[in-house]
């Protein structure tokens, strides 16, 4: 279970988010939903220990996200954000190795090696994983970051908008990956997603957010309705009822 | 699902770094071309290179008759101009990798931010408010532990400020940078001027070292920390794969970002005071061999790439002095030459990536 308890963050004047009180139970994916500017990056990447809330306290698992360790909590809870870029080049597969780095510390067993075979092939980058990163498209590339949080075998997996540059085939794959992790290996998937109908498809759960609060939690049937996407966006939202869940229609009011 | 690129070959189709001429093979061989595909056999040719150097530098034109005394005695005293040079490339190439690695951008070099002026200014410094006689007094191992010491203090609060502030921009790095080397340029001049003639000589025979003056007893020192500093390295290399990675993926291995970037920062600043006290400042050796490393190795594992860049420095370095001193008998320009050489690499390098 992640618990955010009390958390506030702010950029110099700007008040960037809370105080949020919330709690997200273990399994399933739960979707962070809102305008920009919201606060839902700055809340996932407090919750990933990336960025160091003012005051509150979060936990993961029952870990306290700033004073356990970073070795332990790294085995627990993997974070990747939306912006990956750095100067090293490397191979798919040796970007998904070092996903293994919690658990080897860089000394590859045969177990580590079987987790980052198992990672490719959920992400279909077996045939690529010779490859290096810069010969791969966007979309390939997004795959292998992912392959790695995944390699890292943790319960709690956060990932910062993933469907970010991702073309409605490879958006549609790789939220079918995700919904699979959490059925399937039975993580605790938490993203950040523009589209609200990817949301409502997917998730188990939906926090939306405005003004760095959390408005609404509930599951997409709950949530997926005119007046509360309308006041959450601020834009005049029709909810009909689509195939297997409800669509938000919002692109002419 | 099947992606439209993997109907593409998977194996690797890049094109082989710049190959080393040889006068025996040309680089369209086949044979030749097996021979430089794996990372093992470019490493042992680059290392048999820097062998063939040193052995040229030991022996070649050696006046006495060979196996005689006197040739020993020639080849003894050019083996410290050897490990002079094998200590100073160790140290070059080393710092510049790991110091790309925890930047997170491979233009700049600890002397471009001016890791070795902080040397000159502290050295300076040190004379001037001490004297020399303070200088001279304590030699050996207490000297160089607080000399390092006290570089080390500099470099970790300066740089590691600069690093690992949340807006480490790369233009106002480079700025900052060049304004603090000029800044301790200047400095270090300005007291240079004021010191009595016999404290400014003492200074200059501490400042301005090149491979042919360099003192036999600095290099067992030398070599000593080269030893230590390569071994932490080594054992480190995992977390730098790690710290490569940027601080937000880092972290999320597990990692202590900040902690690594300081810890690496102090063993830059360890190797830089090293090799600027042997030989003086070198600017652009360290970024031409960790780019000619980088082009051998192709990718960035630290397993491959420090064995590489020790290799590929001392070939050079090696190789320059044994053309300068003995083809064209001006050993005295060799880091004049190596410098321009690599300002211009660097310069090119510049304008065709751009600033990234």
């Amino acid at each position: 279970m992640i618990t955010l308890q009390h958390v506030v963050k702010t950029y110099g004047d700007v008040h960037a988010l809370g105080p949020v009180d919330l709690e997200i139970p273990a399994g399933g994916v739960t979707a962070l939903v809102g305008p920009n500017g919201a606060g839902k990056s700055t809340m996932l990447t407090i919750v990933g220990r990336l960025l160091g809330a003012d005051t509150g306290k979060v936990t993961v698992g029952g870990l306290d996200v700033i004073t356990s360790r970073p070795r332990d909590l790294a085995r627990r809870l993997a974070i990747l954000r939306q912006e990956n870029h750095f100067v090293a080049r490397l191979t798919v597969r040796q970007l998904v190795r070092l996903g293994r780095f919690p658990h080897s510390q860089g000394r590859s067993t045969p177990q580590d090696e079987e987790a980052v075979d198992t990672a490719l092939g959920f992400l279909d980058l077996l045939e690529l994983q010779g490859r290096y990163l810069d010969e791969l498209s966007g979309g390939q590339r997004q795959r292998a970051y992912v392959a790695m949080v995944l390699a890292q075998e943790t319960e709690y997996v956060l990932l910062d908008e993933p469907l970010n540059n991702l073309d409605m085939q490879h958006a549609v794959s790789m939220m079918a990956r995700l919904r699979r992790a959490a059925d399937e290996l039975g993580k605790t998937v938490v993203l950040v997603v523009h589209d609200i109908n990817f949301a409502a498809a997917y998730a188990d759960r939906i926090v939306a957010m405005t003004h760095g609060t959390v408005r609404y939690v509930g599951t997409p049937a709950e949530i997926m309705t005119t007046e509360i996407l309308s006041d959450v966006f601020s834009t005049p939202v029709a909810v009909v009822d689509g195939p297997g869940h409800p669509l938000a229609v919002y692109y002419r009011p | 699902m099947a992606e439209p690129t993997s109907a593409s070959p998977v194996v690797d189709v890049r094109t082989p770094g710049p190959q080393a001429p040889s006068p025996s093979l040309a680089p369209r061989d086949p044979r030749w071309r097996r021979l430089t595909r794996s990372y093992g056999s470019r490493l042992a040719l680059v290392a048999l290179l820097a062998l063939a150097a040193a052995v040229g530098i030991l022996v070649y034109a050696n006046p006495a008759a060979p196996g005689s005394r006197g040739f020993w005695v020639i080849v003894e005293s050019r083996a410290v101009s050897v490990g002079t040079i094998l200590v100073v490339a160790f140290c070059q190439g080393v710092a510049t990798v790991i110091f790309h690695t925890v930047t997170g951008n491979r233009i700049l070099t600890p002397s471009i931010l001016g890791f070795d002026a902080l040397y000159r200014v502290i050295q300076t410094s040190l004379v001037f408010f001490l004297g020399a006689g303070s200088l001279a007094a304590v030699d050996g191992l207490g000297k160089v532990a607080v000399q390092s010491l006290l570089m080390i203090v500099f470099a970790s609060v300066l740089y590691g400020w600069l690093f690992t502030g949340t807006r480490a921009d790369l233009h106002l790095l480079l700025l900052v940078g060049v304004v603090l080397g000029m800044g301790f340029g200047s400095l270090s001049t300005f007291m240079q001027r004021l010191l009595t003639p016999s404290e400014f000589d003492i200074l200059s025979a501490r400042l301005f070292g090149s491979i042919s003056t360099s003192h036999v007893t600095y290099l067992p020192w030398g070599a000593l920390v080269c030893v230590v500093v390569g071994a932490v390295v080594w054992r480190r290399r995992h977390v730098l794969d790690v710290v490569a990675l940027g601080r937000e993926t880092a972290t999320s291995l597990g990692v202590r970002h900040q902690r690594e970037v300081m810890v690496t920062l102090v063993l830059v600043a360890v190797l830089i005071s090293v090799s600027t006290s042997m030989v003086g400042p070198m600017t652009f050796f360290g970024f031409v061999v960790a780019m000619l490393t980088y082009q051998l190795v192709g990718s960035s594992d630290h397993a491959r790439t420090l064995p590489m860049v020790v290799a590929v420095a001392a070939a050079t370095l090696l190789g320059a002095y044994f053309v300068l001193r003995h083809v064209f008998y001006a050993a005295g320009l060799i880091s004049v030459i190596i410098e321009l050489c690599g300002g211009l690499v660097f310069l090119v390098y510049l304008l065709r990536k751009g600033l990234r």
